[in-house]
């Protein structure tokens, strides 16, 4: 035992001070004690200082002052000093620091000294924090080394390159010839050194891997004589001759006989024989068995072999030990692409993992029960997931909800077992669903359209029951103020119908309104949905306009915005009402013109860049109407980030002039005080003062005069501000589309193409 | 392997090794935060987690925890008996090995851990060898420290 009793009483005294500021003296004191002996004349106890101090630095310490007499111990001819220096080295040097630049020559002079625990030293610490320069440097002396030394030194020169081939890529040629007349060597230490540089080599340069795949035959010949020889004491693990050198150059047999036939043909049968003959009852048998699996499912291996592969990952999953079943659907998960049947067999396994205690166990359980949701199995692996998705950790929930929305979407049975499934999901993990999730939610109802009466009763009921969930509250309130004349109707064919009354409806969205549990978003839904009502029911539209009113005052400034533009409506643009809170278009998917349906109040988290270019139009202008030789076309163009300018123009083509003519469009407005893009209507009056020869473009605000000159075209610009992306401008696009002109008197209706022409004088 | 950590029940660090370039504060806010996220997990808990953007291998034997990083393509399973070979180095040559024999002779199992990874790689795969080396390792310095008698 070497004397280092200074040393271990300091650590007596550091653990008996009972708190943390009598332990802050104690190091003080030591630390002074030990700046003093480093001042001083070597004194023989100097490596008992710097490991003083080193235990100081693993409590936590700063240390940096030790890092010069670091540099001076490793200098020193006393091995014990070289020892400890070349230790705190490793522990406060790291190639950031300049004076680890300072060490490099002592390092160099090391590793041709004539004690090779000293060679051994240098290596080591070579190989820990060597910096890029460091590498450089001494690169051809370990070359020398690889080459001309005992099997000692050897293995640790081969680690020693794998280090500087990661810091300077280039150097890799220098030591490729060495590696490979290094497999030849009996010693399992230079052996497994030798692997794990080739692996490395390989891994970085193409030419390298090719020249190596020569090297196949020996690395079986080498694994064979692992797996078939007899006991060897000394590198036996539990029967395994081996396992650290056995996984590595299975793990080198697979880089090399990735896309490459004829070396994987090389390997196959060796595999088998591993495969079949492994004994896995233990971890060390399991770990070779492991990376057996993982060779064989990347190379080119027969199909025979596959499946050998997959059943021993399947027995893994049986497996008590939780590491093992951990391990084995990490592999499934890589192959499930590739293998998707052989490993549908055993999805039975895999879904009873979700009911695993273990988070981790249970993440890999989802994400391969998600990739095995097919057409076939969608019911049953639904319920399984809708089950998991009650009970799972809050971690993983966002991740368990996007991936059921989107299996439903891709192999719903049905409109309506899609439906139910989403609702589902709103209901127990409403808080964890993306953002996109309300609108698409509204897009697939809308499209659903034998669904409508269905959809709105179950809504219905979902918010009488809960309305904490914001999402499903949001989804809901939309749904009746679209559809609330069908929940009223009282008669729906796919389930019981409920007796409710109008003031029934009132009161839920009323009790939206003011909950304190719902979000500005939320009431946003819930007020706009009021006011839709006030066009489907016949008895309480005054108890609706009284809402609407309060509201007008409200302290949010979204809601009150909403509110007043709605009294407006009431009031002033009564006769346009109707036609402006009718019903939504059933929207087409991806289609140009119209994304998802309304552009839901949901908050964005991320702004993502609008991809139409400026000046560019977003939509061909739409087909023109005409009416008693008025035409009138409309089209949208981006004008900035934030600025949407959507065109309406008129032409005049009859024979005399046009006067008194006014335009109102309803432009939905996008609320400029947060990024969200609601849904909300504004009525902008603009009124023109004369038709001229050349299209003039004027802002959304008021103009008096009318008179217009035969022959002319003018044209209006309304501009919307802030919007956010590009499906929010086609939502918008969408509700232009339901503009109104009121046009020489006369009410001229814009697209939804089927629509007639209004007219009033 | 990136880094292997040995801390105690509490929290405290009895050895650190970094064979990844990092600064005194990135080490310092690694350990503590994988520290206790690995104290938080329950007893019968999987060995393996994904933490940030690196493989965590731990494993408890008796009041010290013994975590690895690894990367992607390491077997987690050979990495388990990695540490496992590592404590059978350290309770042969302190002689049934406790949490004590670390703390007041932390530089012999950074000494020992040496002998055996070298680079974050396995160097020497059979036990004899490895201790053979620290053996001889020590008595270079017992005789180095030796004062000569004769001169």
């Amino acid at each position: 035992m070497s004397p280092s009793v200074p040393l271990q009483e300091m650590i007596r005294a550091i653990r008996s001070a009972r708190t943390q500021c009598e332990e802050r003296g104690v190091i003080q004191r030591e630390c002074a004690a030990i700046r003093a002996q480093f001042r001083q004349v070597d004194n023989g106890a100097r490596s008992h200082n710097l490991a003083k101090l080193l235990y100081v630095h693993m409590l936590g310490y700063p240390a940096h002052f030790g890092q010069m007499e670091c540099v001076r111990m490793i200098a020193s001819p006393r091995y014990s000093e070289k020892r400890v220096g070349y230790l705190g080295a490793m522990m406060l040097l790291d190639e950031k620091q300049d004076a680890s630049l300072l060490i490099t020559n002592s390092i160099k002079n090391d590793l041709s000294h004539s004690n090779q625990y000293v060679q051994s030293l240098a290596l080591c610490t070579l190989a820990c924090m060597g910096s890029a320069e460091m590498c450089r440097d001494l690169a051809p002396e370990i070359d020398r080394l690889l080459r001309a030394s005992n099997s000692y030194i050897k293995k640790k020169a081969a680690l020693c390159a794998v280090h500087i081939v990661r810091k300077v890529q280039d150097l890799g040629e220098l030591f490729a010839p060495a590696a490979r007349s290094l497999l030849s060597e009996k010693n399992h230490g230079v052996l497994h050194g030798a692997v794990v540089l080739i692996t490395e080599l390989c891994e970085r340069n193409p030419e390298t891997l090719e020249r190596f795949r020569k090297t196949v035959p020996d690395l079986v010949q080498i694994m064979k004589g692992l797996v078939i020889s007899g006991y060897s004491p000394e590198h036996d693990v539990a029967g395994i001759s081996d396992p650290f050198l056995q996984v590595r150059i299975l793990r080198l047999l697979r880089i090399l006989g990735r896309n490459n036939e004829a070396a994987s043909d090389a390997m196959n049968d060796l595999l088998a024989q591993v495969a079949t003959n492994t004994d896995s009852t233990k971890t060390v048998g399991n770990a070779v068995l492991y990376e057996t699996v993982l060779t064989v499912l990347d190379i080119k291996s027969e199909s025979g072999l596959r499946v050998l592969a997959v059943n021993i990952l399947g027995r893994f999953l049986l497996n008590n030990d939780r590491n093992i079943r951990y391990i084995a659907m990490t592999s499934l998960q890589r192959i499930v692409g590739t293998d998707h049947n052989a490993v549908q067999r055993h999805r039975g396994t895999i879904v009873d993992c979700l009911k695993d205690q273990d988070a981790s166990v249970k993440r890999r359980a989802l994400e391969l029960s998600l990739a095995l949701v097919s057409a076939s199995n969608i019911r049953s692996m639904m319920k399984e997931l809708l089950l998991f998705l009650s009970s799972c950790p809050p971690e993983l929930r966002a991740q368990a909800a996007s991936g059921i929305f989107y299996a439903a979407e891709r192999y719903a049975p049905s409109q309506r077992w899609h439906i139910d499934t989403i609702l589902h999901v709103l209901t127990t993990a409403g808080g964890d669903v993306r953002d996109e999730t309300v609108p698409n939610l509204i897009q697939l109802i809308t499209n659903a359209s034998e669904l409508h009466c269905y959809t709105v009763h179950k809504l219905y009921r979902a918010l009488l029951n809960d309305i904490s969930q914001q999402s499903l509250v949001q989804v809901a309130c939309w749904c009746i103020g679209e559809y609330g004349d069908l929940l009223l109707r009282g008669e729906c064919q796919e389930t019981e119908p409920a007796q409710v009354t109008e003031d029934d409806v009132l009161d839920a969205l009323e009790t939206v309104l003011q909950s304190h549990m719902s979000s500005p978003a939320t009431r946003g839904f819930a007020l706009t949905a009021t006011m839709k009502l006030s066009t489907r029911i016949l008895d309480n539209v005054d108890r609706i306009r009284s809402i609407v009113s309060i509201y007008g005052s409200c302290i949010d400034v979204e809601l009150q915005q909403r509110a007043v533009e709605y009294n407006a409506l009431f009031r002033k643009y009564d006769h346009m009402r109707a036609a402006v809170l009718e019903r939504m278009p059933v929207i087409e998917k991806n289609s140009p013109g119209h994304t998802n349906g309304e552009s839901a109040g949901e908050p964005m988290k991320e702004i993502q860049p609008p991809k139409v270019k400026q000046g560019e139009p977003l939509l061909p202008q739409q087909p023109a109407n005409q009416k008693d030789g008025v035409t009138l076309t409309l089209s949208c163009e981006k004008q900035s980030d934030s600025v949407l300018t959507v065109t309406l123009t008129a032409s005049n083509s009859t024979d005399s002039d046009m006067s008194s003519f006014t335009l109102q469009a309803a432009v939905p407005k996008v609320c400029l005080s947060t990024s969200n893009a609601k849904e909300a209507f504004s009525v902008r009056t603009c009124t023109y003062s004369r038709l001229c020869k050349t299209t003039q473009s004027y802002d959304a605000l008021s103009y008096d005069e009318h008179q217009s000159v035969r022959g002319k075209v003018w044209s209006i610009r309304c501009k919307t501000t802030n919007y956010i992306r590009e499906e929010e401008n086609h939502c918008l696009i969408s509700k232009i589309n339901k503009a109104v002109a009121v046009f020489n008197k006369k009410l001229y209706h814009f697209p939804p193409p089927n629509l007639a022409f209004n007219s009033r004088c | 392997m990136q880094f292997m950590l040995l801390f105690s029940r509490q929290g405290k660090l009895r050895l650190q090794k970094w064979y990844v370039p990092l600064s005194d504060k990135e080490r310092k806010k690694i350990s503590r935060d994988l520290v206790q996220t690995i104290l938080a997990r329950k007893p019968k808990m999987c060995s393996f987690l994904e933490w940030r953007d690196l493989k965590i291998v731990y494993k408890r034997y008796a009041s010290l925890y013994f975590c690895c990083a690894v990367e992607d393509q390491d077997n987690e399973l050979i990495t388990l008996e990695i540490i496992h070979r590592y404590v059978e180095l350290l309770d042969k040559y302190f002689g049934s090995v406790c949490e004590l024999d670390i703390i007041f002779n932390f530089e012999k199992a950074y000494f020992i851990l040496d002998e055996f990874l070298l680079g974050g790689e396995a160097q020497e795969t059979s036990k004899k060898n490895v201790l053979k080396a620290i053996e001889q390792a020590d008595l270079l310095q017992e005789v180095s420290q030796t004062p000569k008698i004769f001169t």
